[in-house]
């Protein structure tokens, strides 16, 4: 008998196959992973293993019965959970509502009572560490709390079977421990997961089972223990050449001159920050969820207003939370919320790509389609976005690709800062190198880089990492220092504290 | 907690001191406006309106959008009597006995919700042009077949429910009263209720909760429909004929008192109750300048600039944006 099981399962959106003939069985229990490089279908597996979208061909089964008819909304929902990669929250419900959507009555009386609804969520959320009132709208929650709260919502449903669509990309390093905790209880009390991220060492240290998905085409599966790191890379990209280990860049000319620098800056997360970025340096910003560091990196680019202090981009001040005056000023950047500040859905690739430089791309205010496109199709090519043309709708993308074309519009104005908040979040293993070149080339050309993430790989490249813990910048570590050293400060307990151990 | 919760009340009562305010200013105007003779009959002219206006809201929650209401609150009780009334009292001959004709009216409102369903909702068009399309059509229709006259030859008991006295308050008022109970509580305290705010909210993320959001969106329709025929069959009672306008131009008061009342055209935001008070908000207003002697050849440029700053005054006491 086997969870799930799908087989010659074939999807095309129009000219793209997202799917070609693939196949994937899930055996009871096991926590089974999929993996493969950014649009390479695994998401639009994931939609018609749930009953979102139909298949073109092949079938699909739960404990060896055919799936339910695509209108029964509530079998699929009594055989699997699933927490999707976009966010499924509804910002203008509460967070209580939002999870126990759709079952707001909770002991099958149809009359909903909002008090004990509440309460039940109180408990659910503080189980999942996640410190909100349940009777606020969600609109309000962080990133990170949207992401727990459907987490939360999958995992006390009940389902024996549970999907995760890339849950950590959005999650800090404890959130993801007292992720993994839960889905270990869950499975030794047989729950069966199938489990997709990027983070190639979570699935080493989650799953039993692995299956590769390569350009919308069955590659392998395998026990996980028989493979190694490299072999399962070969598998998702389909050449040898293994992950680089180290990175050099070269060390920075001594009399580059001060690009970005922000004085006494603080804001309600924040306190009295100060910080200089000098031409072509790269600046790493490490911290956990309640650090402060996100709300800093939205205080330099405009989005959020600071209370007081001040940045400067060379001699000229930044307005405090306007976004068009940062620009002007020269700062490029990615927020952590692509869908909410990042891209408008419904535009093309090479549109949105362009947003920030609409006015460079013609005379008189006219936008030249000819040089949009040129634009468009070197910013494809350079950050390797997966799509059919520059036109193609980014709605339409996969998840990392999204977040390429991000990538791409901070880029597009030729910034002299770039502030990049999680930068390769749920961007494959292979492209987070191409991602993190052109970061290099940018820094190299004379940009001030400020890296703002919790993902080591993201921060090896800068030339120092400071690290924020409760709104302050406690430590600050030039290149060379050691993952350890680095963990323990973004959780708060200081080095020496570390070694007196 | 509890003050995110007094929170919400609040901006759902945000028209009440207002239309405390207007009382006021309503006795001071005129001393009749208090008499309970005026108020009845306040409430009594808005019961067609408030139906359109809890219909509306229902479907503007959900994420829609129906203009075609105001040619239904028309069509409805016209087609429905134009098939029992004889031919030369402008019906279209069929005959049909005279106890179908309530039952026709509201069937004919499912019909078009329905109808209104399956292009929106099947073929995928757009709900805005669809009902547009609709309410010229509908419109078009029954002026039509009764070759733009007015149908006299009411039966009594289609004019029973428009014209009635319960309880000594008018038998229309009390209906209206029962569907926005029924509403409120619904759309608060159930789970198909809550699915409508969830679909307006975000539809996908409420299909993959496990809505069926085609189904309630097209239940959604179909009940605006009915309640503007039933709107339709008020109003033919009160009035005692159907005219071939009845109903016409509706549809911006029907807009302005549920943003009043705010309800968001932005999607799975408001409460019925709060459209409720957008339209007893407006009755007042048009009340008091009735009494006040406002020359009629003015009272719509007025009219319509109090709207409008009544869309002010609730945008800024209720302090969030009107989308
Ligand atoms: N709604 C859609 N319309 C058009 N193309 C689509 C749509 N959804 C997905 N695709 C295409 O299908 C392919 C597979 O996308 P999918 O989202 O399944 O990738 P993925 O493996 O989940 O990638 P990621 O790791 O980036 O999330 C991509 O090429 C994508 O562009
Ligand atoms: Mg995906």
């Amino acid at each position: 008998m086997t969870a799930v099981q799908a087989t010659g399962v074939t999807k095309r959106y129009g000219s793209t196959v997202a799917l070609d003939d693939v196949g994937i069985t899930v055996e009871y229990g096991e926590s089974h992973a999929l993996v493969g490089r950014n649009g390479a279908g695994k998401s639009t597996l994931v939609s018609i293993l749930t009953g979102l979208n139909r298949a073109d061909a092949g079938s699909v089964t739960f404990d060896d019965e055919p799936a339910p008819a695509l209108a029964d909304r509530d079998a699929w929902r009594r055989r699997v959970a699933c927490v999707y990669q976009k966010s499924t929250i509804i910002p203008a419900l509460t967070v209580a509502e939002n999870l126990f959507i759709n079952r707001q009555s909770l002991e099958r009386r149809s009359l909903i009572s909002w008090k004990s609804l509440h309460a039940k969520a109180s408990e659910v959320l503080a189980s999942f560490g996640v410190d909100v009132d349940p009777a606020r709208p969600a609109a309000d929650l962080t990133v990170e709390q949207r992401q727990l709260v459907e987490i939360a919502r999958a995992l006390s449903f009940g389902a024996r079977f549970i999907i995760l669509d890339e849950p950590t990309a959005q999650l800090d390093g404890p959130a993801i421990e007292r992720l993994f905790e839960r889905m270990r209880g869950l499975q030794s009390s047989g729950v069966t997961f199938l489990f997709i991220s990027h983070h190639l060492q979570e699935i080493f240290e989650i799953c039993q089972t692995v299956t590769v998905f390569r350009d919308a085409r069955h590659v392998l599966t395998s026990p996980v223990s028989s493979l190694s790191t490299d072999e399962l890379v070969a598998a998702m990209t389909g050449d040898a050449a293994g992950l680089r280990v180290g990175h050099t860049r070269p060390s920075l000319p001594a009399d580059a001159p001060v690009v970005l620098s922000v004085s006494g800056l603080r804001s309600e997360a924040f306190f009295g920050v100060d910080l200089s970025i000098r031409a072509g340096e790269v600046v790493g910003v490490a911290g956990s969820a309640s650090s402060g560091k996100v709300e800093l990196g939205e205080a330099v680019v405009g989005l959020r207003k600071a209370t007081s202090g001040t940045v400067h981009v060379g001699q000229t001040a930044v307005r405090s939370g306007s976004v068009p005056d940062a620009l002007k000023a020269g700062i490029g950047f990615v927020p952590e919320d692509r869908h909410k500040e990042g891209l408008v859905p419904t535009l093309g690739v090479g549109e949105n790509a362009t947003l920030p430089i609409m006015d460079r791309l013609g005379r008189f205010g006219a936008i030249s389609p000819t040089r949009r496109r040129a634009v468009a199709e070197r910013m494809i090519n350079d950050l390797s976005i997966k799509t059919s043309g520059p036109d193609q709708p980014v709605s339409g993308l996969s998840g990392g690709n999204q977040q390429k074309v991000v990538m791409a519009r901070a880029l597009s104005s030729d910034p002299s800062v770039l502030v990049l908040t999680d930068p390769t979040a749920g961007v494959d293993v292979r492209s987070k190198e191409s991602l993190l070149d052109v970061v290099d080339q940018v820094a190299a050309e004379g940009t001030a880089v400020l890296v703002i993430s919790d993902e080591l790989d993201d921060l090896r490249p800068c030339d120092r990492v400071l690290v924020m813990f409760h709104g302050e910048v406690t430590a600050s570590f030039p290149r060379g220092w050691t993952d350890g050293e680095l963990v323990a400060a973004i959780e708060g307990v200081s080095a020496e504290q570390g070694a007196d151990e | 907690m509890t003050k995110t919760l007094q929170f919400a009340r609040f901006r759902d009562l945000a028209l009440l001191p207002a239309i405390v305010v207007l009382m006021i200013v309503g006795a001071l105007v005129d001393p009749v406006f208090l008499s309970a003779d005026n108020l009845t009959n306040v409430l009594q002219q808005r019961t067609e309106l408030s139906l359109l206006v809890l219909g509306q809201a229902l479907v503007l929650i959900s994420g829609k959008i129906d203009l075609s209401l105001e040619s239904t609150i028309g069509l409805a009780p016209a087609l429905a009597l134009g098939l029992i009334i004889p031919a030369s009292a402008h019906g279209l001959g069929v005959e049909l006995p005279e106890w179908t004709a309530i039952p026709l009216c509201l069937l004919i409102g499912v019909v078009i919700g329905a109808f209104n369903g399956f292009l929106i909702l099947k073929l995928q068009l757009s709900a805005f042009i669809v009902t547009l399309g609709m309410l010229t059509v509908l419109r078009g229709l029954q002026i039509g077949f009764t070759e733009g006259q007015n149908l006299f030859e009411v039966p009594l008991s289609f004019t029973y429910l428009g014209s009635a006295r319960w309880f000594g308050l008018p038998a229309s008022v009390l209906i209206c009263l029962v569907a926005f109970a029924i509403g409120i509580v619904a759309l608060a305290y159930f789970r198909q209720g809550r699915s409508i705010y969830a679909i307006g909210g975000n539809a996908e993320a409420a299909r993959a909760a496990g809505i069926r959001t085609e189904r309630v969106l097209w239940t959604v329709l179909i009940i605006a429909s009915l309640l503007a025929a039933l709107a339709g069959l008020l109003m033919t009672g009160r009035l005692g004929s159907v005219g071939p306008a009845q109903g016409q131009g509706m549809i911006f008061t029907v807009f302005a008192a549920a943003v009043i009342g705010g309800v968001s055209l932005d999607h799975g935001k408001g409460t019925l109750f709060g459209a409720l008070t957008g339209v007893l908000a407006l009755g007042l207003i048009e009340n008091i300048l009735t009494l006040g002697g406002v020359s009629p050849h003015w009272i719509q440029a007025i009219y319509g600039a109090i709207i409008l700053i009544a869309l002010l005054l609730a945008r800024f006491t209720s302090g969030k944006a009107q989308d």
